[in-house]
């Protein structure tokens, strides 16, 4: 199999996205809107917040990786892109994994690398460790992306399929948020929680293409 | 024309149920190189599902489609995203079939010279399905499923889809189309549904 079709389309999603419709800055302004909220609602004590933080970020996290996933499957199964996508010559599958990796570095990424940012918000000390735990985001964040892009492309030809995708991924982000929670809580057990969460990432990442592909296959059916 | 070739699409006994309703049953057709296979039937009587189901994109009720050679598809949905030129947009099909065809020659030949750098955004219905069948000139394959290739072209535009056509019979390819009104070329044979 040549690597060409899944190059065009990871070229093509990486373009849309940076071209308005899902801009990359959407899911951004979300994060840093529900991280302010946070402050507000629960009091400005400082322990409380520097408990609550890491938590209430990957909370946020998760929600805001849902905000432009509607329109990745979506809008190919409206303009005709994904007939063409599904007769390319490459497995489906692969497409589908191409097209939702540009989709997490165009909006993942950057919520992941915004997030020592506000993680001070929630007076955390300025430590390099705040950096380790961004990986820790980046890292969590692309299973939150492959599992709502499953829900995505189960949802591409439903009009209004937000609420569908959430119901449909976030029972799928449990083990995710889970032990990412717990490797930033220095509680017992987060010693080995970022492997886990690793492990959770990678189980994503292999499983999710074929759910996405079968999906597909039904869409355009 | 070269009847004694072997067929490059075959279907046999494809039948489809649409909700409640059978749209067609028993349909078998045979395409061979050269041949240009034209679908009629009022709208709603399944042309465009009978094309979904030879490109292998529905999956049919009953009997089952042999596609030997490669396809092409176009629909009735162009595949162009907005903010994607006529120029871009061929440039990264080429490259997702390898194709390494002369793109400026191609934009030239569908009369796209002009609105070549223009977003689909701003391009009028015409330019956007004279891109998506300058798509076809990416790579060869020798059979071509076209819905309703005329829709919104001018009689230029008419002109040009049946010069393709022509040429492409010529180079031993096969077209299937459904077509409303007067084709501009010399159907083999025609299917009503």
């Amino acid at each position: 199999m040549s690597p060409a079709p899944l190059l065009s389309a990871f070229r093509q999603s990486l373009g849309e996205a940076w071209a308005g419709g899902a801009g990359a800055l959407l899911p951004l302004g979300f994060l840093g809107g529900a991280a302010v909220l946070v402050p507000l609602g629960i009091g400005s004590d400082t322990d409380t917040l520097k408990a609550v933080g890491p938590g209430i970020l990957w909370v946020a996290l998760a929600l805001s990786s849902l905000v432009t996933l509607e329109r990745i499957f979506q809008a190919d199964a409206e303009d005709g892109t994904l007939d063409l996508w599904l007769q390319a010559g490459a497995p489906v599958s692969a497409i589908a994994a191409a097209k939702t990796l540009a989709h997490w570095l165009s909006a993942g990424l950057p919520l992941a690398l915004f997030s020592p940012l506000l993680a001070l918000m929630f007076q955390a000390e300025a430590r390099p460790v705040l950096l380790i735990n961004a990986g820790l985001y980046a890292l969590g964040s692309l299973a939150f992306f492959f599992w709502g892009a499953v829900g995505a492309a189960l949802s591409a030809t439903v009009r209004r399929g937000g609420l569908l995708i959430s119901l449909i991924a976030l029972p799928l982000y449990v083990p995710t948020a889970i032990f990412g929670a717990l490797a930033m809580s220095g509680g017992p057990g987060s010693a080995g929680a970022p492997l886990l969460l690793g492990a959770s990432t990678l189980f994503a990442c292999a499983i999710a293409p074929f759910a996405m592909s079968a999906a597909l296959r039904l869409a355009a059916d | 024309m070269q009847s004694e070739a072997a067929p490059l699409l075959t279907g046999t006994g494809l039948g489809m149920i649409r909700g409640e309703r059978m749209l067609f049953r028993e349909i078998g057709l045979e395409v061979r190189p050269g041949d240009a296979l034209v679908l009629r039937g009022a709208n709603g009587t399944g042309k465009t599902t009978l094309l979904r189901i030879l490109a292998g994109l529905t999956r049919p009720e009953t009997g089952s489609v042999n596609r030997p050679a490669a396809i092409h598809w176009f629909g009735h949905r162009e595949g162009l995203k907005p903010q994607e030129t006529p120029r871009a947009h061929l440039d990264l099909w080429a490259q997702a079939w390898g194709s390494n065809a002369d793109i400026a020659s191609i934009l030239a030949g569908m009369g796209l010279a002009r609105p070549a750098d223009v977003a689909a955004r701003y391009l009028s219905a015409g330019q956007r399905r004279r891109t998506a069948l300058a798509r076809l000139l990416l790579e060869q394959r020798p059979v071509w499923l076209l819905d309703e290739p005329y829709t919104a072209l001018d009689a230029e535009g008419r002109a040009r889809v049946d010069g393709l056509i022509a040429d492409h019979r010529a180079q031993g390819g096969a077209v299937v189309a459904a077509i409303h009104g007067e084709a501009g070329f010399a159907a083999t044979s025609e299917l009503a549904l």
